[in-house]
């Protein structure tokens, strides 16, 4: 088990708190359905997530990300851990806790097409999370929903139409009037802008960000594209295989990486700059199956500073410098 | 951040049309698709060259054309897609006025093509191995052991572990990087004097990609093909093109060297998307940003079809504005610099 990356328990500053999180799922086959395997999607992850700030989640596919995320919201049901969103206990909450606590947490979806309901309007839609918590009458509603239109850029005309008729940049800023409408405390982002042109992604971490300031949101942003997280998040969690690799402010992690998995991760990114060229660290072969991770260190057999301790002993997730935490017996020795 | 060596001699080779080594020119390409709702004009007079050895990258968003662009080069538009207009020498001839059958001898031995989707663009119900040497077979003659032996060598070529035994495999028991790592070898069966890679690296994560990269300029060098790469990712761009193609809303909006392009991008379309785009290492505050979308293609805006998203617009904007040429061969659709 390991400890919490930031201040005490008690710290009023912490709106969210991840202890050895852990989301196994089970891989069935035979005639019986018997349980053969389980993927371990998400390991014994810990880390905190302060009032208005915008904590990143970054790792390649498979690393448990999104995971991390559905399981936070108890949108999938954790195998172990603790979740605190406020000091209350969200894994173990009651139906009744559970629903006010959904309220104070929301989620913006990667995939603007396939996250709205095609039958109802987008006002319809948008007003969906008020009609569950039976809030203000039907006029307050739409009231409710014009302002927010407004704030994600968009008409208050445009809440009687389908969600057809509008464009992928569209559609998400929709899917932030749904979560913004609840006046949550913390967001969690799932590829927010993933699915999106450049010049429409630049729009929407725009909004994103005006919105935080404007109304002190909190975000769990989950994204693979390291220039897109280091834009917009205050602190950056990177993840491995199930594991939090990585976790440190956003200038330490993106100059001064500890972790040789975080520092080939941000070697492999080309360049914008056809005159420079990073001095690049090439993984050689894949991510391995999260069936079945490799003993030790998961990353040892990627890993090109891996020694023979890194074979048999699984390394702790340790806080390295101040705030700076990594999950590595020789971090930072590069 | 280093210099390296080989990225200041690709940009040394900055944008020269003298050359007597063109290998492919598409001139006023016009590709429709005749639809219900009316005739988009996804590709609306396109012209480019590509040099033998040259890696010219199309960079575009959704819908800039970029893609049905090369689908025509490969004569792949289907109903109610189709070339209305244009020819495309190359080596002096016009694919255009090729038959179907000339043009399959062509397609996978002197001109390949890789995709996006490296696990749906191999066919699932077929061992890896015998795609490739079906490929070796039509274009080359090989058979039985002869075919599998190159198949092996190939394979080993793009970095594929274990080839002989990864050859009896189907595409679903590879990754995506190794499935695209087949599709390269493919690719380059024939060693191809064109090589078209659609999003080449898209849909993989990015160590992946950057052993993908590094494999494809590697290909480049040995067997001097010329590559038309078609991403969105400008840290692609950067990395692997010696020529930039910019497209919007189905037309080339500017032509320039790599160098050129991230030095002093002109068209402001251009200068829009490379300062909306987020750069690793050098944080801003706000992102630029472009507003609105692009345009219906079905009724494009008869003058400059970035207009309605310009800050630059004036009244000439209203008429469609002509590919002006500058300084060492850039060019640029725009009014500001008639």
């Amino acid at each position: 088990m390991t400890t919490v990356p930031t201040s005490a328990p008690a710290d009023p500053n912490v709106l969210l708190e991840v202890n050895d999180l852990k989301k196994y799922f089970p891989i069935k086959g035979g005639v019986l359905r018997r349980t053969v395997a389980t993927v371990k999607a998400v390991d014994g992850v810990s880390f905190a997530v302060k009032r208005g700030e915008t904590l990143g989640l970054v790792g390649e596919s498979g690393c448990g990300k999104t995971t991390t995320g559905r399981t936070v919201l108890r949108l999938e049901k954790a195998t172990s851990g603790e979740v605190l969103f406020e000091g209350k206990d969200v894994l173990r909450s009651g139906s009744r806790q559970m629903k006010l606590l959904r309220r104070d947490m929301q989620i913006v979806f990667q995939d603007p097409y396939a996250s709205l309901d095609p039958r109802i309007t987008v006002g319809e839609s948008i007003a969906e999370g008020l009609v569950i918590h039976n809030i203000g009458s039907s006029a307050e509603r739409r009231e409710r929903v014009r302002e927010v239109l407004g704030r994600v850029g968009l008409h208050a005309n445009q809440m009687n139409r389908f969600p057809h008729e509008f464009s992928g940049g569209q559609r998400q800023r929709i899917g932030i009037a749904r979560a913004l409408i609840m006046e949550p405390k913390l967001v969690v982002c799932d590829e927010p802008v993933s699915a999106l042109d450049v010049s429409i992604q630049s729009q929407v971490l725009n909004l994103l960000k005006n919105l935080q300031r404007e109304f002190g949101l909190t975000y769990l942003f989950i994204a693979h594209n390291l220039a897109v997280v280091e834009h917009i998040s205050d602190r950056v969690g990177v993840m491995y295989l199930g594991k939090m690799v990585e976790l440190a402010g956003r200038d330490d992690l993106f100059r001064e990486p500890l972790h040789p998995y975080t520092k080939a991760l941000i070697s492999a990114i080309p360049s914008a700059d056809p005159t420079t060229r990073r001095d690049r660290i090439v993984l050689q072969g894949d991510v391995p199956s999260p069936i079945n991770p490799p003993q030790g260190c998961r990353f040892h057999p990627r890993c090109w500073i891996a020694r023979d301790i890194c074979k048999e002993q699984d390394p702790a997730f340790e806080e390295k410098r101040k705030g700076h935490w990594a999950a590595c017996h020789f971090a930072g020795e590069f | 951040m280093a210099t390296a060596p080989e990225t200041s001699a690709r940009v040394q080779q900055a944008v020269d049309s003298s050359d007597k080594r063109i290998l492919l020119r598409v001139e006023g390409l016009k590709t429709h698709f005749f639809t219900d709702e009316g005739v988009v004009q996804a590709v609306d007079g396109v012209d480019f060259e590509v040099k033998r050895g040259e890696t010219l990258s199309i960079v575009g968003e959704s819908g800039s054309g970029k893609s049905v662009t090369s689908l025509s080069i490969l004569r792949l538009i289907s109903r109610p897609g189709r070339v209305v207009e244009g020819r495309m020498i190359f080596d002096g001839e016009d694919l255009l006025a090729k038959s179907e059958e000339d043009m399959r001898k062509i397609r996978g031995d002197r001109i390949s093509m890789i995709f996006q989707q490296p696990t749906t663009a191999l066919n699932p119900v077929f061992r890896v191995g015998a795609q490739i040497t079906e490929t070796l077979n039509i274009h080359q003659g090989l058979t039985g052991e002869e075919a599998e032996r190159r198949c092996i060598e190939l394979l080993t070529m793009v970095g594929l572990p274990d080839p002989a035994s990864r050859m009896n495999q189907y595409p679903h028991e590879l990754s995506g990087g190794q499935c695209q790592r087949v599709m390269i070898a493919m690719a380059l069966a024939c060693t191809p004097e064109l090589l078209i890679a659609d999003e080449p690296t898209t849909a993989l994560d990015v160590t992946i990609q950057a052993q993908i990269l590094d494999l494809m300029r590697e290909m480049r060098e040995k067997i001097d093909t010329a590559i038309i790469l078609i991403t969105h990712d400008m840290g692609v761009v950067a990395e692997m093109a010696d020529n930039v193609i910019v497209m919007y809303a189905g037309q080339v909006v500017e032509y320039a060297s790599v160098r050129a392009i991230f030095a002093e991008p002109k068209h402001p379309y251009t200068v829009g998307l490379l300062n909306s785009m987020p750069v690793l290492g050098e944080v801003r505050e706000e992102l630029a940003v472009i507003p609105g979308t692009v345009p219906s293609l079905i009724n494009p805006p008869t003058g400059c079809r970035f207009a309605s998203r310009c800050s630059h617009r004036f009244e000439k904007c209203d008429e469609a504005p002509p590919m002006v040429a500058l300084e060492h061969g850039r060019k640029v659709r725009c009014w500001l610099f008639e």
